[in-house]
């Protein structure tokens, strides 16, 4: 599966559209871990715990969204975009988008 | 006894901060010196090059960097009177730079001359459930598409 945010997928042709995928996971905080950070929160720096745990759960809105271009049967998605909006006071949405395309390889 | 751990927390807030600051910023300006020549732009339309084929890959990186308690207790005092909040700016540059950097790198490793189309995205994290607009940490997001050099096109 390509994955691209630009419009296009450089050197290659896109023959067929199939519209938006999107995928998303919500995570909330662990409470350990919470508290650590909360200790951080006096010291500063980088919070290396949040740091893996949203690249992680930002990986599994991404895989969420190519099983979804992979059902449409598309091997790319172009134009692909993240956003992150907190739904809950502790909890937040990770969300990726994009246009799933075939391209001839 | 209130003021006394309000002091403490106040002083180590304040060493820790600024030794991991100067720490942070020290090794930022290093790796970007390391990567200066690696071009990041914001265009979307891949260069032209014909003799050889184009990969794209989506490459990320993030930072979640917390504030200190000494530079947070000082910006709301100063928010109090409005104006240049200097301690948040150097928190938002710290964690920029380092995303960029992270994206840089991963790029870098997938043998990528560019990476096109960059967006920097934040996120503020916050912590305290009391203060529902206080700033605790923020994440930052970039990412972007790393353009490599595949195989030659014969003719």
């Amino acid at each position: 599966m390509l994955l691209t945010n630009l419009e296009q997928v450089p050197g290659k042709k896109i023959v067929q559209h199939f519209g938006l995928v999107q995928g998303n996971t919500i995570r909330a905080k662990h409470v350990g871990k919470d508290f650590l950070a909360g200790l951080k929160n006096i010291f500063g720096g980088e919070l290396g715990a949040y740091t893996e745990l949203l690249a992680e759960s930002r990986q599994e809105a991404t895989d969420r969204m190519i099983q979804q271009a992979i059902s449409m049967g598309a091997n790319a998605i172009v134009n692909v975009r993240y956003s992150t909006s907190s739904v809950a006071q502790g909890a937040a949405e990770l969300y990726a988008y994009g246009t799933a395309v075939k391209v001839d390889l | 006894m209130e003021i006394i751990v309000l002091l403490i927390l106040l002083a180590t807030g304040y060493f820790f901060g600024q030794l991991a600051e100067k720490k942070h910023f020290k090794s930022i300006i290093k790796r970007e010196k390391a990567h200066l020549h690696f071009p990041v732009v914001t265009m979307r339309t891949p260069p032209a090059i014909t003799q050889h084929e184009l990969n794209a890959e989506l490459v990320a990186g993030n930072a979640v960097i917390s504030i200190d308690f000494f530079k947070k207790f000082v910006a709301s005092l100063k928010m109090l009177f409005g104006g240049r909040v200097t301690q948040y700016e150097s928190l938002l540059d710290r964690a920029r730079r380092e995303a960029l950097l992270r994206m840089k790198e991963q790029a870098a490793l997938k043998n990528a001359f560019v990476v096109m189309n960059a967006r920097v995205e934040t996120a503020s994290i916050s912590k305290n459930s009391k203060r529902r607009n206080s700033v605790g940490a923020i994440e930052v997001l970039a990412y972007g598409t790393a353009i490599s050099l595949g195989k030659k096109i014969q003719r």
